[in-house]
């Protein structure tokens, strides 16, 4: 679908700013149907999305498996900044795909896990105990979520791991307080 | 109601993540789109961007070369030769309010926090789609109008200088179907 032609776009100009008006170039694509139309777009993605469902335990394990490559890296080199990049990236996207593929507890894990990489004024003086027992818990969830008794343990788990990461985080960040309001923020993510 | 003729539309997927990458494809697939395009990193996108013209864009924000963010802002070039009006929804798994702020600023037009629904993308390209936002230019900003509501009861300072006829109101095309009913 082509974009309007510059003759289609109105430019206001104002002392500060212009306000630039076209007409919608996607107008074409929506269509007005019956309140009793049975076909369900966002039913049928979600049913594709079950179908995906079988290959998220794998998906979940390459995921949890590049985390422990990179902090064993860490571990061998230190916080370079290409490492602490590497662990902040695979932390970051469990923290955003975990919950798709059905582990939610790995997802609040390793969102902990980020909040530390990312508000410690120095990694290297983080315990390395802090680090462990995040990555150890995301392997342990990943391989074990299978079953049910084992939920409500990843759950506890995940809570009890974040109260630590948060208060050594407002320890260590108590005299930066743009740090300590960030930390403090509630999350905009959509609750488990 | 309204529905997506997503067969119509074109999207460039971003994101460095080859399963996330593989869940947008099959949400858009299954919603009924044909043309996706995938790209893992910022520059691979940007020149797809120049290549496909997609209608819509979908980017992570963390990813390598260069970020989602840093893909808004070149895309939001007022001068350059492609379409630099596109919609862009930013999908990531960034939560925190100030992130939110920080795309906004880039001309990011939605915002949808990880972990994924396929309601939250439909509703944010039903979005995107029927209500439109004017774009604004100023020394330090190209991107779609930041407010979203204008609130008649505002007592605050204006952010903008000028009268209140400089506030221009572009009815959602939503607005302007149901008054021709």
């Amino acid at each position: 679908m082509a974009k309007n032609s510059a003759k289609d776009i109105e430019v206001k100009a104002f002392a500060t700013h212009q306000v630039i008006t076209q007409p919608n170039p996607l107008r074409k694509v929506l269509r007005r149907v019956e309140e009793k139309d049975l076909d369900d777009p966002v039913a049928r993605a979600e049913q594709a999305l079950a179908s995906l469902s079988g290959e998220f335990k794998d998906w979940m394990a390459i995921e949890a498996q590049r985390l422990s490559a990179a902090w064993t890296a860490v571990q061998n080199d230190g916080f370079t900044k290409k490492l602490r990049d590497e662990l902040f990236h695979a932390a970051h996207d469990i923290k955003g795909d975990a919950a798709t593929f059905g582990f939610p507890s790995a997802a609040g894990i390793a969102e902990s896990l980020c909040r530390v990489i990312e508000h410690a004024p120095d990694l290297e003086k983080v315990p390395a105990e802090l680090f462990t027992h995040h990555i150890n818990a995301i392997l342990a969830i990943v391989h074990e979520n299978t079953r049910l008794d084992r939920i409500s343990v990843s759950a506890e788990l995940s809570r009890r791991l974040r109260k630590v990461a948060d208060d050594y985080l407002a320890y260590v960040n108590r005299d930066r307080p743009e740090h300590l309001e960030v930390i403090l923020a509630p999350s905009i993510a959509p609750a488990e | 109601m309204f529905r997506i003729d997503f067969n119509k539309l074109r999207f460039l997927v971003c994101d460095d993540n080859p399963h996330m990458r593989r869940i947008l494809r099959t949400l858009l697939h299954s919603f009924g789109a044909r043309e996706v395009y995938e790209a893992e990193d910022g520059a691979t996108a940007l020149e797809m961007y120049s290549h496909y013209v997609p209608d819509i864009v979908i980017t992570d924000w963390a990813m390598p070369i260069f970020d989602g963010l840093e893909l808004a802002q070149m895309i939001r070039q007022p001068e350059s030769k492609g379409n630099p009006y596109a919609p862009i929804i930013m999908l990531t798994g960034h939560s925190e309010k100030r992130r939110v702020t920080v795309a906004r600023d880039a001309g990011v037009t939605e915002f949808l926090a990880k972990p994924i629904s396929a309601k939250g993308l439909y509703q944010r390209i039903l979005n995107v789609v029927a209500n439109p936002r004017p774009f604004i230019k100023t020394k330090t900003y190209f991107g779609p109008d930041r407010r979203r509501n204008t609130n008649s009861a505002y007592m605050g300072p204006e952010r903008r200088v000028g009268e209140k006829h400089e506030v221009l109101q572009q009815p959602s095309l939503l607005d302007k179907a149901r008054s021709t009913i």
